[in-house]
């Protein structure tokens, strides 16, 4: 079955390489280019996972997380999130964590590592779905 | 009711009361329980001011001329308000150097001159004499007509009277008995005399209360108080004008106030119970209101009884200057009358003894002493000549009671009573400049004291007591008239044609003149030489040291005993050796033998010493058992200073600390600072990192891409190539731009500064970035004024400037419809440059940080490419050349950057 990743970044070189290796892996692919953007679509498609850029105009992608997970709708709410960034500090990464993140890669990132990741989140959450 | 023996009688009982007074004042002071030390009796005892001149020669006075008894009391009014400062470092210098007397100040202060103490001395006793013969005067002619009560017109003529029955001269043997009793019970004359002090005291109560009780009689029960008095006093037509005017004239009123107001401070016997007799400083307080109330008390019933004396004898013979007394016996008031006497008589006696125990003081340690010393130097001196100086003592005020009768017998007749008080006044006067600028100017030297005493006793000799000794018919009154040898010019009491004054007015002009010039001539004519400057510093910076420091200043050899020896000699062996006991305990050590014979102890003796014979005579005397060495001007100027810069060390020290806290608040500051500068610094760390991270990033995702699947279609491999040398492109070109922001930061730019002409830079700059222009489809249009604009600048960084907003322009300017307009005009003293697009504008609050690192314009759909630092750099440049770049922008109206340069005119 088919799973649909929402790519958020503003870097569009960013954005087209990470759905290059999504749509390689037989995933849907979609893309926002900011935190706003980000939201609106992801309220009407609902995808099974996010990968998250932070710094971003308009709304960043802490902004964006912790929406997320108070989001009404438990399908939302509960989705996986995979932050992908270039802030690297030990503190930026417990801050995306902590605020409900599932997942902290910093950029530049290792393409097989990110593909495990989200593999590896998509399994996770559909078991959960599953036990559910 | 009154005889001769009840007058007799009562005298010798208040006298024999003073004594007792005097005798229990210094038993107390024995005691260690004081009854000096009060400001009250301090105050009080300054109105021995107050003599019997004031008592019986105010009235007569103000019957001959209306207020013209006032200034003598106004003066030392006035100058009270001047004892804070001018009285406090007199008293403090006497304290610190033992000073016996005015002579011993004016000698300490010139550098120990026994010379000027004789002279000062010399001028005192001849200036001051007649001022006791006047008291004589006073208590002879109120013991006569108290004898012939209640006949009040029968005074007698003086001179009909054989010596040997003469009242004065009684009086003046039984004051002199008085005063040994009073004054030379001690040898030290620095030490107080608690006794005499407590009974002068007592003595200005006793004349303050029955002149009070003669005023309240003359007004309140003769008449119906001050209106009934005056308005009687009118209608008899005795009534004066009670004008300056009529008191005659200003200028003279002037000068009597002046006199007076000097001769509070230079009298030998005010000098006496105000300085030597001090015995804490706190005192001058009180006294600076005191005594002045003690003045305005003593002289409101003086026009009252004036003039009910003139009332009560209109038409009758008795002088105006007996009025006090006269008047209650003509009323037949013989108590009140007799409570005058007891009044006036304590007004004489009191100014008696002080006067001539602070004159025969004088005369010992400035006159005598020295000549004895002069003599001993041939002739071995006695052992012990403590008992010997008492006895010279002794005999001065003997000897100047004696002249105060002579002059009273033979001159005193023809006088008025103020006419005597005055010209002691005078006298006394001269000492002024001596004493009080040298007080406050250093440069005032021995030779110039002695030129200035000199010339104003000279002139005072010349112009009133000769004149009075003509009057006395001892010279020929052609003398006064048409001067010696009939030289008009020289005339006494017209001198230099000086005319129009009164003779005391005239007097103190001229000796002032030739006084004060004298002084200041020669003291200017030299450097003060050592011992001069050593005392001047002494004297007069002594209110900015806490405690005298004379001691330093003495290098030499000495010996211990030589010195206790000498002390001996002269104070007697108890006393001497008690003194010496006494500072050896200050010094803490176990005995007077192991006393170390260094400065302090030199200056211990030598003090010890000043108070028995004058600091003079003193330092003589120690110099002849010390060998002291010779200090340089320099060297003691140099520990006169050390003593300075300890004081000042004390005040540095203070201020350090104060300044330690100011840096400590500093320090926090730039502390904070330094966290907010490197806050900053990480925050600009972290914006680097994370613009590199970014293109980093995609170009290893799509290395990693390409690696994995190599069949990956050509036309997708090529993009993605593109990409990753586009954003390898972008990563040199932020590395650049880091480099060189942090080379323009730290000042470690090469700026090739010349003429650059801005038009020509547009045009250079518009043809440069053609090419991204075409590439977006935007017109760039450029009005440049035809002339040159010429700035100072470095050509290729302002171009850097301007490539960067243009491109700026271009990257936000709508795709295909862009316009750029690049305007350059004169503004003020400026050219102005300003690149105008047709963007999306910048937001308001933006605009206030467009300008920092890594801050880009957000206002595109798409995100620009640019690194954040063109702006900050930008800025940076236009800030080096002396020029200032800002954002004009609304919203959706496009934006506007403009920048100024100083126009370069060529100046």
């Amino acid at each position: 079955m088919t799973k649909t990743v929402l790519i958020v970044d503003d870097e569009p070189n960013i954005v087209l390489s990470v759905a290059f290796l999504m749509k390689r892996e037989g995933h849907t692919v979609l893309t926002a280019s900011d935190g706003q953007e980000a939201l609106e679509t992801l309220v009407a498609t609902s995808p099974d996972l996010m990968i998250l850029d932070v710094m971003m105009p308009r709304k960043n992608g802490f902004e964006v997380c912790s929406e997320v997970r108070v989001n009404a709708d438990p399908r939302i709410a509960r989705m996986p999130i995979l932050m992908l960034t270039a802030k690297g500090r030990e503190a930026e990464m417990k801050k995306g964590l902590s605020l409900g993140a599932d997942a902290y890669i910093t950029k530049p990132f290792s393409t097989h590592e990110l593909v495990a990741k989200v593999n590896e989140l998509l399994a996770r959450s559909s078991t959960a779905d599953a036990q559910a | 009711m009154l005889g001769p023996k009840v007058i007799v009688v009562c005298a010798l009982l208040y006298l024999g009361l003073l004594f007792a007074i005097a005798y229990w004042a210094d038993r107390r002071a024995d005691r260690k329980r004081s009854v000096i030390s009060s400001p009250t009796v301090y105050a009080l005892s300054l109105a021995v001011y107050c003599t019997a001149w004031t008592y019986y020669g105010s009235v007569g006075r103000a019957a001959a001329s209306g207020i013209g008894f006032l200034p003598i009391y106004l003066g030392p009014t006035l100058i009270a308000a001047l004892w804070g400062t001018l009285l406090l470092k007199m008293v403090r210098v006497s304290k610190a150097q033992r000073i016996t007397s005015i002579a011993d100040f004016i000698a300490s202060r010139y550098g120990k001159s026994q010379v000027l103490g004789g002279i000062v001395t010399v001028i005192a006793v001849l200036g001051v004499v007649p001022y006791i013969a006047l008291q004589l005067k006073a208590i002879s002619q109120s013991v006569t007509i108290m004898q012939s009560y209640p006949l009040v017109n029968d005074t007698g003529v003086v001179a009909a009277i054989p010596i040997l029955q003469d009242t004065a001269l009684y009086v003046a043997l039984a004051l002199a008995a008085f005063t040994i009793l009073f004054g030379t019970r001690h040898l030290d004359a620095s030490e107080r005399h608690e006794g005499m002090v407590a009974a002068i005291a007592f003595e200005s109560i006793v004349k303050l209360v029955a002149f009070l009780s003669v005023g309240v009689f003359a007004t309140f029960v003769l008449h119906d108080g001050f209106v009934d008095v005056f308005d009687k006093a009118a209608a008899a037509g005795v009534m004066k004008t009670m004008t300056v005017a009529s008191a005659g004239g200003y200028g003279n009123w002037f000068s009597l106030t002046l006199l007076a107001a000097l001769a509070v401070m230079m009298l030998p016997r005010q000098f006496q119970v105000a300085v030597v007799e001090n015995s804490d400083e706190s005192h001058l307080r009180r006294a600076v209101w005191m005594f002045p109330l003690y003045l305005l008390l003593i002289n409101i019933f003086v026009i009252p009884i004036a003039l009910a004396g003139q009332l009560t004898f209109a038409g009758t013979a008795v002088d105006a200057d007996t009025f006090v007394l006269t008047l209650p016996i003509a009323h037949g008031q013989a108590l009140l009358s007799l409570l005058v006497f007891i009044g006036g008589l304590s007004a004489a006696t009191g100014m008696v003894i002080v006067e001539t125990i602070a004159l025969s003081t004088m005369v010992c340690n400035d006159l005598v002493m020295p000549g004895l010393l002069g003599r001993w130097k041939r002739i071995p001196p006695p052992s012990d000549f403590s008992q010997l100086l008492l006895r010279i003592r002794r005999g001065a005020i003997v000897v100047i009671l004696l002249l105060g009768y002579l002059y009273f017998r033979f001159a005193g007749e023809a006088y008025a009573l103020v006419s005597i008080g005055l010209i002691s006044f005078a006298a006394v006067a001269q000492f002024a400049p001596a004493m009080i600028i040298g007080l406050y100017w250093r440069g005032g030297t021995h030779a110039g004291a002695l030129a200035g005493l000199l010339c104003g006793f000279g002139i005072w000799l010349y112009t009133l007591l000769l004149p009075s000794f003509a009057k006395s018919g001892w010279l020929p009154a052609g003398f006064l008239e048409h001067g010696p040898f009939g030289i008009a010019l020289l005339r006494p009491q017209e001198l230099f044609g000086l005319s129009g004054l009164n003779e005391i007015t005239h007097c103190l002009f001229w000796s002032m003149t030739f006084n004060i010039g004298a002084y200041l001539y020669f003291s200017m004519r030299r450097q003060p030489n050592v011992n001069e400057a050593t005392q001047a510093t002494l004297f007069v910076d002594v209110l900015k040291h806490e405690r005298p420091f004379g001691v330093a200043l003495w290098r030499g050899k000495a010996e211990v005993h030589e010195l206790s020896r000498l002390a001996e000699r002269f104070l007697g062996v108890e006393r001497a050796r008690y003194a010496f006991a006494r500072f050896a305990d200050q010094r803490e050590v176990e005995s007077v033998d192991q006393l170390p014979a260094d400065a302090e102890t030199v200056h211990f003796a030598e003090t010890l010493l000043a108070g028995a014979i004058g600091s003079a005579s003193s330092r003589v005397m120690v110099a002849s058992v010390t060998a002291e060495e010779a200090l340089g001007l320099d060297e003691v100027l140099d520990i006169l200073d050390e003593a300075s810069q300890i004081r000042a060390y004390s005040r540095e020290l203070e201020q350090k600390s104060q300044e330690l806290e100011a840096a400590t608040g500093e320090l926090k500051a730039a502390n904070e600072q330094l966290k907010e500068i490197d806050r900053v610094k990480d925050d600009f760390m972290s914006s680097v990192t994370h613009e590199l991270r970014t293109p980093l990033a995609s170009i290893r995702a799509f290395s990693e891409i390409l690696q994995d699947d190599p069949r990956i279609e050509l036309e997708q491999r090529r993009h993605f190539l593109e990409i990753i040398v586009s954003e390898t492109k972008r990563l040199s070109r932020l590395v650049n731009q880091v480099l060189d922001l942090a080379k323009i930061e730290s000042d470690n730019a090469d700026w090739h500064t010349e003429d650059v002409d801005l038009g020509e830079l547009i045009r250079e700059g518009a043809e440069s970035t053609a090419q991204l222009f075409a590439e977006r489809g935007a017109r760039v249009i450029c009005e440049v004024p035809a002339e040159p604009c010429v700035v100072t600048a470095d050509h290729d960084r302002l171009m850097q400037v301007l490539v960067n907003l243009l491109s700026n322009a271009v990257k936000f300017a709508p795709q295909g419809g862009g316009v750029v307009r690049i305007i350059l005009q004169a503004h003020g003293r400026n050219f102005r440059v300003s690149v105008i697009d047709n963007g999306p504008g910048i937001a308001i609050p933006d605009q206030r940080h467009i300008f920092e690192r890594f801050r880009q314009g957000s206002g595109g759909t798409e995100k620009p490419v640019g690194t954040g630092l063109g702006l900050p750099i930008s800025r940076r440049i236009i800030g080096h050349l002396g020029g200032r770049i800002w954002v004009e922008s609304r919203p959706g109206k496009g934006a506007t950057f403009i920048f100024e340069l100083p126009v370069n005119d060529g100046a």
